[in-house]
């Protein structure tokens, strides 16, 4: 049973994420295209986390908090400030990218093996 | 020699050009439309074997053209212009196809007012009497259109209720100086409209206040009403764009009855999900060279007013804010 | 627009057809898409974290397991985008498929795809970077921000 834990409350907290996203792009100008909703949630990812908000709503929905793009901006920034807790000044350059390489080159690695695989189907 | 220009924007001709033949190619979805057979050829998918989808829709132009022209029984020799465009950048799809016709070539831009644009401009090389045969056509391509003007097709998001579905098809049209078939009598061409639409994703609020211009002069310069039609077809104004023409036309003394409708409402119907309408220069080339001249040569319609509805803009230019302008030629068509 | 136009011209301001076109051009569904939003976002996150509890189950430490889980996610994310299934579902879901990280993925292979035919360095490799160029440039821009007040502070 261990593998449903936590599932319902990730289903809620990433549905309300992802509510706010649709808002945003609903009640906007309707040149707000998807590239600006994920720049938009990254950015402000990055800020609730510095700010210590974000990191309840990691505990309280897990994933929920974490798949959305709003997650990547967390970790960039709990990245660059716990690198400079580490290293100082130098932290807040390497920190951020080094705390999410592992999604950053996925994304290139997968993006670019299924770009080749495969062809648009329009 | 006498001016054949009639008031502000019209020309009547003196000796009105033959439409001889047209030939329309579309792609499977338009295919499964309420139209679907009206068109003379409809491809079983939208790339139909070809490297591109720019090179599939040159070769969907390039089809329509050569099919006008066998149709009508004339060896391409004959043809004195090409007359050409689309929405691609540098209007490559026509380019391409006028490099396989090798005919004179006349490239146009008018973005989805082209058909409506080569059909008078064409009559005039005609009556003018420096052709005696010029072949008409334009393109566009769904897939090929959108990657252009908005986004990757495979990109996950919602399309505004507004946006319309650009056209994959082409369509054609012979004009002769002599011979049998529904004539063109009369053109207006439009002026440049800019009421301030910003919004790519609502075309047609760009485009019908200079269809409606158009239309208000081509009346006043007639001295025509809108009952004069059994037709007035706009070119791909789609849902939104179709009212606002209506209520603009209203509001300047002249009201359009049942004889008005928009191309891009004739395409689709409700279930294949294109929110307000078809689009693209295929658009209105494909009804007329299809269901307009068909019920032409039949006789069920006398005199068409066709109204060609272009947005003048870049994606450049959309993504630096500017709005976006439109245009709107006439051409009148009797069988 | 010019002022010098030859009469008949349009009984309508500019002003006054922008309220006429915001009249009549049929507003967003808002509150369908938000349903769609919440559910279909929702379902990928409880995805995500059903991954996690795997990974953990299978000797991860949360951390790795998060990490794992969101390479898998682009992964999918990617491959779906690859049979044509993603923008089929974003028609739907709007902002519940672009906003999780299979979102990301989709907005990187979308135009990479798309763009293929203008060659592997120019076509592929650039537009890889179309959307998920200004995703990095801001979120690795503020993170640097983040970081530098963040030791001035401690």
């Amino acid at each position: 049973m261990f593998v449903f834990r936590m599932i319902i409350p990730a289903f809620l907290v990433g549905g309300v994420i992802c509510v706010i996203g649709q808002l945003l792009m609903d009640l906007t100008k309707p040149s707000f295209t998807p590239a600006h909703v994920l720049v938009t949630f990254v950015t402000g990812g990055a800020i609730l986390g510095a700010l210590g908000w974000y990191k309840p709503l990691i505990e309280i929905g897990g994933a929920g908090a974490s798949v959305p793009l709003s997650g990547f901006g967390y970790s960039l920034a709990k990245g660059a400030m716990d690198a400079v807790s580490r290293e100082g000044l130098m932290g807040a350059l390497s920190g951020g990218v080094a705390a999410t390489a592992v999604g950053i080159a996925a994304a290139v690695l997968f993006g670019y093996l299924v770009s080749i695989a495969f062809n648009p189907k329009g | 020699m006498d001016l054949k220009r009639v008031g502000n924007q019209t020309v009547v001709f003196s000796s009105p050009p033959v439409i001889l033949a047209s030939y329309s190619v579309v792609g499977p979805m338009e295919g499964r439309g309420p139209l679907g057979k009206t068109f003379d050829k409809v491809w079983q998918d939208n790339i139909n074997g070809e490297k591109s989808w720019e090179l599939a829709e040159s070769k969907l132009l390039q089809e329509a053209m050569q099919g006008a022209v066998e149709q009508a029984g004339i060896p391409l020799s004959q043809v004195d212009y090409m007359l050409a465009g689309d929405l691609l950048n540098q209007i490559i799809s026509s380019n391409f196809a006028a490099r396989k016709l090798a005919l004179p070539f006349i490239g146009l831009y008018g973005a989805c007012s082209t058909m409506a644009l080569g059909m008078a401009v064409g009559s005039m090389l005609i009556d003018g009497g420096f052709a005696s045969h010029v072949l008409v056509g334009v393109s566009s391509h769904h897939d090929s259109a959108e990657r252009q003007y908005r986004l990757p097709t495979e990109q996950g998001g919602q399309r505004s209720l507004s946006a319309q579905w650009t056209v994959t098809g082409a369509g054609s049209v012979l004009l002769g100086q002599s011979g049998t078939g529904p004539r063109i009598t009369a053109a207006t061409l439009g002026r440049v409209l800019d009421y301030g639409e910003t919004d790519v994703g609502n075309m047609g609020a760009a485009m019908a206040p200079a269809v409606a211009d158009t239309l208000l002069n081509h009346f006043q310069d007639l001295q025509r009403q809108p009952e004069d039609y059994s037709l007035i077809a706009s070119g791909d104004l789609g849902m939104v764009g179709a009212d606002l023409t209506r209520e603009v036309m209203l509001r300047s003394g002249m009201s359009l009855g049942s004889e008005y409708t928009d191309c891009g409402l004739m395409i689709y119907d409700k279930s294949q999900d294109v929110h307000a309408g078809a689009s693209g220069c295929g658009c209105s080339a494909v009804v007329f060279a299809g269901d307009i001249m068909q019920r032409l040569t039949a006789g069920s319609l006398k005199r068409v007013l066709l109204v060609g509805s272009g947005a003048l803009h870049s994606p450049t230019s959309s993504l630096q804010g500017e709005s976006v302008p439109g245009i709107g030629h006439a051409v009148v068509i009797e069988g | 627009m010019s002022q010098n136009m030859r009469p008949p011209t349009l009984k309508i301001t500019p002003e006054e057809y922008k309220d006429l076109s915001t009249k009549l051009t049929p507003k967003p569904t808002v509150l369908k898409n938000c349903i769609w939003a919440f559910f279909v976002g929702g379902l990928i996150c409880a995805i995500g974290q059903v991954i996690i509890n795997l990974f953990v189950a299978g000797g991860l430490n949360q951390t790795q397991a998060s990490t794992a889980a969101t390479a898998l996610l682009i992964f999918l994310g990617a491959l779906l985008t690859g049979l044509g299934v993603y923008d089929e579902i974003g028609k739907y879901a709007g902002a519940g498929s672009i906003v999780p990280v299979t979102g990301f993925a989709n907005s990187i292979v979308s135009p990479a795809l798309e763009f293929k035919r203008e060659g592997y360095v120019m076509g592929v490799g650039a537009r890889l970077f179309t959307v998920a160029g200004p995703v990095l440039v801001y979120g690795i821009a503020t993170s640097i921000v983040v970081g530098i007040i963040y030791y001035f502070l401690h």
